[in-house]
């Protein structure tokens, strides 16, 4: 049996896995930006599974503090990608 | 809630993840893609309930699910429509096919790699962590949510930094300029919303300010509730989306480090090291800081969806066209 811990993990770094694949692979620029939040999610999960120690025992919390701060880095991350897009698109006139 | 329920429902939630962001990757159209992104975003704030972080799943639920899908759905709005359904296939490739299954197959390895990292390295799950030492010290921080402690305390740095690297991304948003047209045709449905869920997301803002002090919240939640309250007041026409215009508006942008700035170089002249604040003001500091910070961040937010400065407030009655 599994502990929960590890599944979310491995869960995490095959997200991670799927989000870096995609990131290199896809042509498309606001699905790389969606490839780039997903791997984002799967570092971000695998950093809550270590977290995590039990239903009983408090998870640590300088780890949640960590994932808190990388998702509103990652929005921002994501608006200045979506406007240097549009910025292209602007300048390319298409 | 016994053991066996659990883990069926860590099962689900697992192949439910896996299954989401795959079919998002996956999606004929950027639309649908976006939309199962969302869907991915609000099963993740669920998984984050799960693992016990309950900070962390009100911030997905609000960012990582409702602005970011804001921000993707909007850039969608400003294509030809052909393009929004159909996947163009115009961008860069990396040498065609064989390139493909050598990337495929290198981050496979690599993903195995770590796996197998995790699933001999986890057990290992109480030496070296920091969780004692936050919690043995947390009585001194001034507040009693541990994750507060640790981000306007402990590692207030960090917080510091994060909020100039908002500041960094939201000057590079305004200084690409592009001149935005978005003014929609206002949805009826939306004006209606506007009148009870903006002052909702206002009261609710407000509260987890108050309440990250010794509960789940703080201001990150806060700061993304009031830029939600702006993203709603913009999809009901009003296009300076509830912000101020001109000097305030760049006075707001800044608050968040100018008060933390503020504090540190207080504490530093009275001799205590940067950002040490005395244990007896401690709780109240925290909370002036988060104040600013939660304005700061909402401010910003909102600039991210509007793309660029709002323009001076128009006597005309709201939602109409310029």
């Amino acid at each position: 049996m599994i502990d929960t811990g590890v599944l979310y993990g491995l869960t995490g770094v095959a997200l991670a896995a799927m989000g870096f694949r995609a990131t290199l692979l896809e042509p498309e620029v606001i699905r790389k930006l969606l490839a780039i939040n997903i791997m984002g999610v799967g570092i971000f999960l695998l950093m809550i599974a270590t977290a995590y120690t039990g239903p009983d025992t408090a998870a640590d919390p300088v780890l949640h503090a960590l994932v808190l701060t990388g998702i509103v880095v990652a929005v921002s991350a994501t608006a200045l990608g979506l406007a240097l897009e549009r910025r292209r698109r602007d300048k390319d006139g298409s | 809630m016994n053991t066996l329920s659990w883990s069926f429902l860590d099962i689900l939630l697992v192949i439910a993840l896996v299954l989401l962001a795959g079919a998002a990757l996956r999606a004929r159209s950027l639309r649908q893609s976006i939309i199962l992104f969302i869907a991915f975003g609000l099963v993740t704030a669920l998984v984050w309930a799960r693992l016990r972080a309950p900070d962390v799943a009100l911030a997905e639920a609000a960012i990582g699910a409702g602005l970011t899908g804001a921000l993707l759905l909007t850039a969608l709005r400003n294509r030809p429509s052909e393009e929004s359904r159909l996947v163009s296939n115009n961008g860069m490739r990396w040498g065609g096919r064989w390139g493909n299954v050598a990337i495929t197959v290198s981050v496979s390895l690599v993903a195995l790699g770590i796996g197998w990292a995790v699933l001999y390295g986890m057990n290992d799950t109480q030496s070296g962590r920091l969780a004692g030492q936050v919690g043995s010290a947390l009585e001194l921080s001034g507040v009693s949510n541990p994750v507060t402690a640790v981000l306007l305390n402990f590692r207030a740095y960090d917080t510091l930094l994060e909020l100039a690297v908002l500041l960094a991304a939201l000057l590079g948003i305004l200084s690409l300029g592009g001149g935005r047209a978005t003014h929609c045709t206002v949805d009826p449905i939306a004006t209606s919303l506007r009148g009870w869920l903006v002052p909702l997301l206002i009261l609710t803002a407000g509260y987890q300010l108050w309440v990250g002090a010794h509960a789940p919240g703080g201001a990150f939640q806060a700061g993304a509730l009031l830029a939600a309250a702006g993203v709603v007041q913009h999809l009901a026409g009003r296009a300076h989306a509830g912000l101020p215009v001109g000097a305030v508006l760049r006075v707001l942008m800044v608050s968040g480090i100018g008060i933390f700035m503020t504090m540190g170089l207080w504490t530093f002249l009275g001799g205590r090291g940067f950002l040490a604040y005395p244990q007896r003001w401690a709780g109240e500091l925290i909370l002036l800081i988060e104040l600013f910070a939660t304005l700061a961040i909402a401010v910003t937010l909102i600039l991210c969806y509007l793309g660029s400065e709002p323009e001076r407030r128009r006597i005309t009655p709201a939602g109409s066209k310029p």
